[in-house]
């Protein structure tokens, strides 16, 4: 396969008073692959995926996205570039249906553009999204409000966003997080079909039996540096990753 | 269909007969409430619909107000004509002076809203322009008592359905979304500025046009354009008929002017009454008069089919 870097991160550098949150992270985000980021609670795996899209300001360090550096820019900008993100926790426009949810992205200039202008209803086009991804029309879910709907349902929901904005990477913030195994089983597939489509990603996860089964490679962070890169079960054989994630077992 | 249409049929006949059963002196009182109802419904909009908590209501008027009647004494321009530029002009001039202070959230969005129409007090008075402390009097007033009712009757309707209308758009649903999580807004490659900018600037247009049709309605523009009760009165109303129903506050000010022209010949107790009024209803019915008239008419609804 023709590797084609899209997102390109070098010397990425955060810290928050005197946490040093990232520090000198560098990686690559190949064309239609699926990038794994690992590492245990507070390596800043979150502040990583803030940082590239612009939600935190970074203090060192590069982003290129296509070869353009996106450093600095708003996130607004930034998602309309076609770098969308998911949110670990998930606060949907809860006063609304969720179709109406995704009113918002298909506002987007991005939308707008990529559309030409002939996008129709988009209360229909929101539904034709919200059905790909599993909201089954027939039971009338997409119309019921956003604060009703459980657990599995809104991480979709937070997914189907990104979709609508027709997105070239998405960085996904935990998606798996708090789902059953049932819930999780049918999520991969919608991961799948993605990657299928085109659309490269980005996972932070803590469910890694799943998402091994997903990554092409994965990046290993902790205490913001990262430690180890690769095929994901060449890494966990790694001593130091096995160290970061189980402690080093040596005792005073 | 009926059924819902009902309350609005209502609402709009009781608004258009209303001035019909009132003597002179009510029917003026009636178009102060005018006022204080496009304040509070422009009020309600903000915070409900946009998150934006503005206390900037008096600089709404007294924008609109100074526009419409300086251009009225200065160029003898009829009310008919300064009444939409200073609605435009005074829209435009509260938007441009709102967004700096935009990127401020919550209280103290709210606070600097606030301190914006005394800030034009000081500078009108320390430039002297306009009249300065005393003001200008003798601007044209509009044609009688009835033109001046139904103008402000008329802007109530096209106003309120207007604004619940645009709730309902994509670009109301945007407002919406920036209210419940302005992250995710961002994170969908919408610029929550641009789009609080269009919120100020509507809701503005409404406070503006009130300002505009107050000067006009006194032949009178001062500094107490720029008074606090157009600030504060309107959170009264909204409190009083329910927040985020659009139609209560418009309710709520049609019924909290008139009562405070009522209790004048209590004279200082006016507002000590007036208080236990609005204490009693966020003791007793903290969600308002229009979400408790809504939850029951609902349910009277469904009696029925039962």
């Amino acid at each position: 396969m023709e590797k084609e870097p899209v997102l390109q991160v070098n010397g990425l550098s955060k810290a928050f008073g005197g946490v040093q949150a990232v520090l000198d992270v560098d990686f690559t985000l190949f064309k239609g692959e699926i990038l794994g980021i690992i590492g245990p609670n507070g390596a800043g795996k979150t502040t990583l995926v803030n940082l590239v899209t612009g939600f935190v300001k970074p203090d060192a360090g590069s982003v290129l996205f296509k070869g353009k550096n996106i450093k600095g820019l708003q996130p607004h900008k930034i998602a309309n570039l076609g770098l969308v993100r998911t949110f670990q926790v998930m606060r949907p426009y809860h006063s609304l249906a969720a179709f109406k949810n995704l009113i918002v992205p298909l506002n987007s200039p991005r939308v707008r553009r990529t559309s030409g202008g002939k996008l129709g209803d988009t209360d229909l086009v929101a539904i034709d999204i919200l059905e790909q991804i599993g909201f089954e029309r027939d039971a009338r879910v997409p119309y019921k409000i956003a604060s009703s709907l459980p657990l599995g349902y809104l991480k979709r929901l937070e997914l189907a966003r990104c979709i609508a904005l027709r997105p070239e990477v998405i960085l996904c913030d935990e998606v798996f997080s708090g789902l059953s195994m049932s819930e999780i089983a049918s999520m991969i597939p919608l991961l799948e079909k993605l990657q299928m489509e085109g659309i490269t990603i980005m996972m932070i996860e803590h469910r890694l039996r799943e998402l091994f089964r997903l990554a092409d490679r994965v990046v290993v962070i902790n205490f913001g540096k990262k430690i180890a890169e690769g095929i994901p079960k060449e890494v966990m054989e790694r001593e130091d990753v096995k160290a970061a994630y189980l402690g080093t077992g040596k005792r005073k | 269909m009926g059924f819902l249409a009902m309350p609005r049929i209502l609402l709009i006949l009781g608004l258009l007969i209303l001035p019909i059963t009132l003597d002179m002196y009510w029917q003026r009182v009636l178009c102060i409430a005018g006022i204080y109802a496009l304040l509070a419904l422009s009020f309600d909009f903000l915070a409900e619909y946009v998150g934006l908590v503005c206390l900037g209501g008096a600089m709404f008027i007294g924008f609109g107000g100074y526009t419409s009647g300086v251009l009225n004494a200065y160029f003898g321009w009829s009310p008919i004509v300064t009444i939409p530029i200073a609605t435009l002009g005074g829209a435009v001039m509260s938007t441009l002076v709102l967004i700096p202070c935009l990127r401020l959230r919550g209280i103290y969005f709210a606070i600097v809203s606030f301190m914006l129409p005394l800030f034009s007090v000081y500078i009108i008075t320390a430039v002297g322009i306009f009249g300065s402390t005393e003001g200008i009097s003798a601007l044209d007033t509009l044609p009688n008592i009835w033109v001046e009712q139904y103008v402000i009757i008329g802007a109530i309707i096209v106003a309120l359905f207007g604004i619940r209308r645009l709730v309902n758009e994509d670009i109301g649903l945007i407002f919406r979304g920036i209210k419940d999580n302005d992250q995710a807004v961002r994170a969908s490659g919408i610029s929550i500025t641009a789009y609080r900018i269009k919120a100020v600037f509507i809701a503005s247009l409404i406070g503006s046009f009130a300002g505009a049709y107050l000067s006009h309605l006194y032949g009178w523009l001062g500094l107490s354009l720029f008074a606090m009760d157009f600030s504060i009165l309107p959170i009264a109303a909204c409190v009083m008929g329910g927040m985020g129903t659009l139609v209560g506050p418009v309710i709520g000010a049609i019924i909290l002017t008139p009562m405070s022209e009522a209790l004048r010949g209590f004279g200082q107790l006016r507002v000590v009454l007036y208080c236990l009024v609005l204490i009693g209803f966020i003791l007793y019915k903290p969600e308002g008069l229009m979400n408790y008239l809504e939850r029951k008419y609902h349910q009277f609804e469904r009696w029925e089919v039962v």
